[in-house]
């Protein structure tokens, strides 16, 4: 739900100006959650906290022969940590565990594809929510983005994803995945603020041999406001398919871009074209000779 | 005007019941594609009661659409062969435009532009059809990279149907005589010479062997 106590940087299917009448500008490029896939134990508390303050239940699953559980992201579980089991080159096993989850991208793929007015906003920290009572059940936020977040709710056939908190945020409190993770794998702050913690943590990391240390801030997408510090930010398809080089896809730009003001052109100017036709060419009348050639016709 | 007794039926009444459904449920389909397509048309919504609505009836307004098009369009498929004839009717549509009708091949029951248009409509709602399926979530799950590609289409064929039947009215407004071919289904003779001149011949060939 959007806060009213926020202002709202961009709203879906909307062409004129969304709430802004606050003064004081958002410090430090926003907010943003660092999750450091290093310090993950992978005890899912934050998956625990995430159900518990926004009150959701997902169906008792089955064991599908990995840590995962569920097994997937749904409308019911907004985060879900994804386990996957890595062989480094020296033959070592590493477990690269992942919290997944909206990553409320700067330019996000999912309020640019929405029809709905208002049914996503971004607010101006960057925190991108889904307003349910104005969604329309398409499925347009799934087709926009690019990290396959978005769950249709079988029950209402809503859009339901991660709204980092917002209701927490607003009030000037971390996100509950945040307040509950017990190693600090999970910190929330301003983006810039964690770009700097991000940076102490891979100095780190690289100290003691992982060189390809990294922060995880697709610039693709305009940077999110969810980041990851990652062992091996050179490959970021290993945390279980977290893509290299996320974008919203070109296609749905174009669907979602031009196609939209050159569709509507072509509609209204071979409207018009077909006015002006009208009025500059009388139309076009069976006269009294065509009956008559026709019944010459006839009878010839 | 010619009197009544010698009209020409053109269109049976199950075909022109057959015609306006269509016609009704592309009326619709457009108002509830454009209300989900632009944001600047999403009041349409309101006209199928609201978005949630648009959304939920739109794919099956689509499948009656496409059912009674289908049907409409093989009992019209053999009246819409393309000929050379219609070839050069096509390059005389400048001519038929501005009353200059001296040297425009005859037409048969359709002239080389409604041909154009039947073949081209079937390509459309073929193409509606089957990206329109793809996009429909409640009932369907396809991979997100054949959903994105399908909803560009959609929306391309959406333009190209719209614009072909904007046109589609405009000829049926401007050649005057035509609309009642759709609503009591017959026309003057004197519309079919001047229009159809080789239906008309066939039509009074076929009336003479009675």
């Amino acid at each position: 739900m959007a806060s009213e106590a926020m202002d709202i940087k961009r709203r879906s299917a909307t062409t004129t100006p969304s709430p802004s009448v606050r003064q004081s500008p958002v410090q430090g490029g926003g907010v943003a959650k660092l999750i450091d896939t290093s310090q993950c134990i992978g005890c899912k508390a934050c998956q625990v906290a995430c159900m518990e303050w926004n009150d959701l239940r997902d169906e008792v699953g089955h064991n599908v022969g990995v840590y995962d559980n569920p097994a997937d992201l749904t409308e019911n579980t907004w985060t879900l940590m994804r386990f996957a089991e890595h062989e480094k080159d020296d033959g070592d096993l590493e477990w690269l565990i992942r919290k997944d989850g909206c990553m409320h991208c700067e330019d996000p793929g999912c309020l640019k594809a929405c029809p709905a007015p208002g049914a996503i906003v971004q607010h101006a920290n960057g925190i991108v929510d889904f307003n349910q009572e104005h969604c329309i059940g398409c499925g347009y936020c799934v087709t926009g983005c690019p990290f396959d977040v978005p769950r249709i709710s079988k029950t209402d056939k809503k859009a339901y994803k991660c709204n980092l908190c917002v209701d927490r945020v607003s009030v000037g409190q971390e996100p509950a995945c945040v307040k509950t993770c017990p190693t600090g794998a999970i910190v929330f702050g301003s983006k810039d603020d964690m770009k700097q913690h991000a940076a102490e943590r891979i100095a780190d990391l690289q100290s003691r041999g992982y060189d390809n240390a990294g922060l995880y801030d697709p610039d693709g997408v305009g940077g999110t406001h969810v980041m990851y510090v990652l062992h091996h930010a050179d490959k970021p398809q290993l945390y279980s398919g977290l893509p290299k080089a996320p974008t919203i896809s070109g296609i749905v730009s174009l669907w979602k871009g031009p196609a939209k003001p050159i569709g509507v052109a072509a509609m209204v100017l071979t409207a018009l074209v077909g006015a002006a036709h009208y009025i500059r060419n009388r139309p076009s009348e069976v006269t009294e000779a065509d009956e008559q050639a026709a019944e010459e016709e006839r009878n010839g | 005007m010619a009197n009544d007794r010698k009209e020409i039926v053109r269109y049976t009444a199950n075909q022109r019941l057959n015609h306006w459904l269509i016609a009704l449920s592309f009326v619709l389909l457009a108002i509830s594609g454009l209300a989900l397509f632009h944001p600047a048309l999403f009041w349409l919504s309101n006209l199928l009661g609201g978005g949630t609505w648009t959304r939920i009836l739109h794919p099956f307004i689509g499948l009656v659409m496409f059912v009674s098009f289908a049907l409409f369009a093989l009992q019209l498929r053999r009246d819409n062969k393309i000929t050379d004839d219609d070839k050069a009717w096509l390059k005389a549509v400048p001519k038929v435009i501005s009353h200059q009708e001296e040297g425009v091949p005859e037409a048969g029951r359709y002239n080389g532009g409604q041909k154009l248009l039947f073949w081209s409509l079937i390509v459309l709602m073929i193409g509606l059809l089957l990206t329109g399926i793809v996009m429909w979530r409640a009932y369907f799950g396809f991979p997100v990279g054949l959903i994105r590609f399908s909803s560009l289409l959609h929306a391309l064929f959406a333009f190209a149907i719209i614009c072909a039947i904007i046109v589609h009215i405009y000829a049926g407004i401007w050649v005057k005589g035509s609309v009642r071919a759709m609503t009591r289904g017959t026309v003057s003779p004197g519309w079919a010479w001047k229009h159809h001149r080789k239906w008309y011949r066939k039509k009074m060939r076929d009336s003479t062997l009675k």
